[in-house]
């Protein structure tokens, strides 16, 4: 355990490699359920050991493990007597969870997260031909294209950091797509190519327009979240599509990879119909392999889709602050997906400890406690494999009334928002604001903009002020752009300090275009993709020294530096940009009108330089030319 | 003659010293008419910012400069201002040393030929006397220091301005008869902007006059001074390149410099011809357009060398003239350099057919760009189209006043061999005609 966290608080002086949806999920009451915790736990993520201090504080433990450590021993039993898992170690597990969190806004933040993990090898030539739940379909992809990585999002609407606070797994507006491959890949960019074409078809989306112009290799953005933390950026792609749009094409592909389909479990609520009809929809998907064990002999591959929806309470409630899983999603819940070891819905009562704010109905009386975004949460936990959870009319439909409209919520540390400057199709700045809330302490972020080529930019106007102080960035990584061929990669290393904003600018010039290489609709203007901030935030947890009233006196004098900070990252604003553009319906009009001028030099040019001057005769009159002709016929002398 | 020249750079670098402090340098440098993306100093900056930042300024788009001259600002971006007009003032001294030698040359022909008698004897009219050609040179240093165009490029740190400093520093060599210097300066004309290529005719037309070598293709020493000539040219181009990659370790700057030239990948509007075909071109004609484009620019040069190999100084003038017109990415700076020349070729004016017309659209054109540009890209009020028909019509008037000078350089040589008052052979009189 000591060489754990001992590496885990190496890990976390460095900003990159940290695993943002493991720390989402991290739980404390997780590690008495056997073999299946040990997987979850990667040895390398800090919020696993951000987890353990929590663990040895006895009043905040007390109350609750009571409660949960039924809850856990159970799915074991299940598991034992279940038939056709009676194999002395399944290779493969599903695990499916729920988390709504009621929002401050009024709005409702439902997080779907499912699990799937087989421990197999699908490299080194190994044909694997036998799926049980695994997708058959994303078994090949990641045998043939030797992905060691896929992080995959696709994102209707934009997530509101400052009224919603964090999400679980935060994605861009658009779709994001970043994959590391194996090593043993010589050609990587044929590689991308045939796998965007591939996940195209696969999530029948517009991947296939991902190419070399808005395809980057980040630096140090991106780092691979599963094991063997090779950080060769070679072998990272990262592209965006900001003007992606998410329907329900891309719902029942994203839904088919499930062991249940949409057939059981908390899949059955994923109806599109009201899923579409919300604030905020995203889904993804994220392959990467895992550690199976604490010693890391074997791995295994997990599959992790997710789907986060934000519903608005004044359209799915009709203007009453209440609502209900039935109201949400128009389903309710009668079991849990036959194939899932696990299948919980957890509701984040964290500011609701007395019931003050709403009132949540069935009651339940399991608790769970879990460190998120460095803040502590309760959870009330409703577990689907136990049939007592249905109740007597065999199905579960939460209902959450609120009483008050009253609450605050912690304002996130990091905050950041983008927008385009400047007047005219010319040139323009962009702006991107960083906002450090943190009362006292400032820490590094990592800026990471893809701008296409179209807007060239001039890394020399790069200003960055904190302050009214300019604030210098310790690293800066730029790679210019190639016109049609690769954007502008632009990241930093910013010290944002603290309680203030922290701006960037960077001017650009407006390229004006082949007509053709115009979209449809030229006047709407052209997506510039989200600027990506990730860093290690201070915790809220660790941030408050002088509120020591509910804590023992000896469990906090020095900080520690396991809880002290976690790691976020945020996407900013798409931008759309206006380029100047010609006119669309006359090329022919152009072709002949410059070739009439240059036609026009060539003439005069050539009239000077084939002719010489000479005398003007004038001619005679046609009668006389005529009689000429008739005299000469006659052989006489002209006139 | 010091003195008036004196007066006049010191007026010429105060009102570039008085824009430099203005606010209108900023809004100069931005002008599209004044900057393209190869001469623009913005991109200068970059390019350097780039070095600095350990990226090569080739490996993106936006730089485009030689690497001779990011190594030139690597040391004197500090002094940029003074470095432009120092490049005016060596310009437009070069050009006035250039014009006073050569009028002396022209008047020494004309003695020579009087005594002769080799003029008709109603050509006395044409003969040029010593007095109206006195202030010929100092006209020739003011048309090209007091040129808004040269002060608007220059206080936009356009590149232009060196170009054109080589360039007169090419002719002044030329005509002052040093084979060497002169190639030197041409391979760094062709170096920073391969048309200059094209003035190798005139160069090697003027050295055969001078030496005495006949134009002859079937004479031994014809061809032996061209490959001398070329031996040097090739020679110091061969060096500078070479001496390009060492400066940088890399080829980068091949592509990135001539092939942004020859194949305009970069659309933005400027006052020549390209931009907007090429943004309007089918795709599928792009090459073949972009290859009788280029074409164009180097198709006079054989042509002209034919019809001026008597007259090398004019057949300078036309190649610049139509360098500026066709090349890919002109600038004002570019019109500059060759409009420098007309005060020179004063006495043809009484031949010139349209000059009044000309200069007119000349002037209307200049004043409705920014104002075209205007309603285009900030108030939304035109599109583009406005901006193209004034660049159509700007480079209208260019052809127009150059062979407007083409003619009437032609029609006083005519005159000179057959007399000025040509009679029909009815003895009425006669009205020229070209046939």
């Amino acid at each position: 355990m000591a060489a754990r966290r001992c590496s885990a608080s190496v890990v976390l002086l460095f900003l990159c490699g940290l695993s943002v949806f493991v720390a989402a999920n991290e739980q404390n009451t997780t590690p008495t359920g056997g073999y299946r915790a040990a997987e979850a736990d990667s040895p390398r993520t800090p919020a696993e050991a951000a987890g353990h201090p929590a663990a040895e504080d006895g009043r905040w433990e007390a109350t609750e493990v009571g409660d949960a450590a039924p809850a856990d021993a159970e799915p074991d039993e299940r598991d034992a007597s279940r038939p056709g898992t009676t194999v002395p170690q399944p290779k493969d597990d599903f695990q499916e969870e729920l988390v709504i969190r009621p929002l401050h806004s009024g709005d409702i933040y439902a997080s779907f997260q499912f699990r799937t993990l087989w421990e197999t090898d699908f490299m080194k030539g190994n044909k694997v031909s036998h799926y049980r739940l695994f997708p058959k379909s994303v078994g090949q992809v990641i045998s043939k294209f030797s992905v060691r990585e896929l992080h995959i999002s696709f994102t209707q609407g934009y997530w509101r950091t400052m009224q919603w606070g964090q999400p679980f797994l935060p994605s861009p507006p658009g779709a994001e797509l970043w994959v590391w491959f194996q090593d043993t890949v010589t050609d990587v960019d044929g590689m991308w190519k045939e796998l965007t074409n591939v996940l195209s078809g696969i999530f029948c989306a517009s991947l296939n327009f991902i190419d070399s112009t808005n395809t980057v290799q980040p630096s140090a953005s991106f780092k691979p979240l599963g094991i063997d933390n090779v950080t060769d950026h070679r072998f990272l792609r990262y592209a965006t599509l900001p003007r992606e749009i998410v329907c329900t094409e891309n719902l029942t592909p994203w839904k088919k990879l499930l062991p249940c389909g949409s057939k059981a479990g908390l899949s059955v609520l994923l109806k599109s119909e009201k899923l579409f009809h919300s604030s905020f929809h995203s889904q993804a998907v994220h392959i990467r392999p895992v550690c199976q064990d604490s010693e890391c002999k074997t791995t295994s591959w997990e599959l992790r889709q997710t789907l986060n929806v934000v519903f608005d309470l004044h359209t799915s409630g009709q203007g009453k602050r209440e609502w209900s899983l039935f109201k949400m999603f128009s389903r309710t819940l009668t079991e849990a997906c036959p194939l899932a070891s696990s299948s919980k819905i957890y509701i984040d009562i964290t500011d609701n400890p007395e019931g003050e704010l709403f009132e949540l109905t069935p009651a339940t009386p399991l608790l769970s406690q879990a460190v998120l975004m460095g803040d502590r949460r309760t959870f009330s936990v409703y577990d689907l494999t136990q049939q007592i959870t249905f109740g007597t009319m065999r199905s579960l439909n939460l209902l959450i009334r609120w009483k008050s409209s009253e609450g605050h919520m912690l304002r996130p540390l990091l905050h950041a928002e983008r927008y385009v400057a400047g007047y005219g199709l010319q040139a323009g700045e962009i702006h991107t604001l960083m906002y450090n809330n943190h009362p006292y302490r400032s820490f590094p972020v990592l800026l990471l903009d893809s701008v296409p080529w179209y807007l060239r930019l001039y890394v020399h106007t790069l200003t960055v002020t904190s302050k009214g102080k300019d604030n210098k960035p310790s690293y800066i990584h730029y790679q210019p752009s190639k016109d049609r061929e690769r954007p502008h990669l632009l990241e930093m290393l910013i010290q944002l300090p603290p309680n203030c904003v922290t701006e960037v600018t960077v001017q650009f010039e407006r390229a004006l275009l082949k007509w053709t290489e115009y979209t449809p609709d030229p006047n709407h203007g052209f997506y510039v993709g989200s600027s990506v901030v990730s860093s290690l935030v201070p915790s809220i947890v660790a941030m408050d020294t002088n509120s020591s009233l509910e804590r023992p006196l000896f469990s906090n004098f020095f900080p520690c530096k396991e809880e002290s900070s976690y790691f976020v990252r945020i996407y900013t604003e798409p931008l759309l940009v206006n380029l100047p553009t010609p006119d669309f319906s006359m090329p022919y009009n152009v072709i002949c009108l410059t070739c009439t001028v240059v036609a026009v030099g060539y003439g005069s040019l050539y009239n000077l330089l084939t002719r010489s001057f000479q005398i003007e005769e004038p001619s005679p009159g046609l009668a006389k030319r005529l009689a000429n002709i008739i005299r000469k016929m006659r052989g006489v002398q002209p006139l | 003659m010091a003195a008036p020249l004196t007066l006049l750079l010191i007026v010429a670098v105060t009102i570039r010293a008085a824009l430099y402090r203005s606010s209108l340098a900023e809004l100069i440098a931005e002008r599209v008419e004044v900057v393209s993306p190869l001469t623009a100093w913005k991109r200068v900056v970059e390019g350097l910012a780039l070095l600095d930042l350990g990226v090569s300024p080739y490996s993106g788009d936006v730089f485009h400069e030689t690497p001779l001259i990011i190594y030139l600002f690597h040391f004197l971006v500090d002094y940029a201002e003074i470095t432009f007009m120092l490049a005016d003032v060596i310009t437009a001294v070069a050009l006035y040393i250039t014009v006073k030698d050569y009028n002396k040359q022209v008047f020494r022909k004309q003695k020579f030929a009087l005594e002769a008698d080799r003029y008709p004897a109603d050509c006395l009219e044409l003969i040029r006397s010593p007095k109206e050609m006195y202030y010929i040179p100092l006209k020739v240093a003011m048309f090209y220091l007091l040129n808004p165009f040269t002060i608007l490029s220059c206080v936009a740190k356009s590149t232009c301005g060196l170009n054109n400093a080589v360039l007169s520093l090419f002719i002044l060599s030329t005509i002052k008869g040093n084979v060497l210097l002169s190639a030197i300066f041409l391979s760094l004309a062709t170096y920073q902007s391969i048309y200059p290529l094209t003035l190798c005719a005139p160069a090697l037309l003027y050295f055969m006059q001078r030496l005495y070598i006949p134009v002859n293709v079937r004479r031994a020493s014809f061809w032996w001074f061209i490959v001398q000539f070329a031996f040097m040219y090739l020679g110091s181009l061969f060096v500078i390149i070479c001496l390009s990659f060492f400066l940088l370790g890399s080829w980068d700057y091949l592509p990135s410099v001539y092939g942004f030239i020859l194949s305009v990948p970069d659309l933005t509007p400027n006052i020549g011809l390209f931009w907007y075909f090429f943004a309007e071109m089918f795709e599928h004609f792009r090459l073949f357009f972009l290859c009788v484009f280029q074409i164009n620019v180097f198709f006079y040069t054989i042509p002209l060398s034919i019809k001026l190999k008597e007259h090398p100084v004019f057949l300078v003038f036309m190649q610049l003239a139509v360098i500026a017109i066709f090349k890919s990415t002109p600038t004002v700076g570019d019109i500059a350099l060759y409009m420098a020349f007309l005060p020179v070729w004063s006495h043809l004016h009484r031949f010139l057919r349209n000059i009044f017309l000309v200069s007119c659209v000349l002037l209307a054109c200049s004043a409705l760009f920014p104002v075209l540009w205007h309603l285009w890209i900030y108030a939304g009020s035109a599109n583009s189209n406005f901006y193209y028909a004034i660049t159509l019509l700007f480079n209208v008037a260019q052809i127009l006043l150059v062979s407007d000078y083409f003619y009437a350089f032609l029609r006083r040589e005519h005159h000179l061999t057959y007399g000025l008052y040509l009679k029909k052979k009815d003895g009425s009189e006669a009205t020229l005609i070209l046939k």
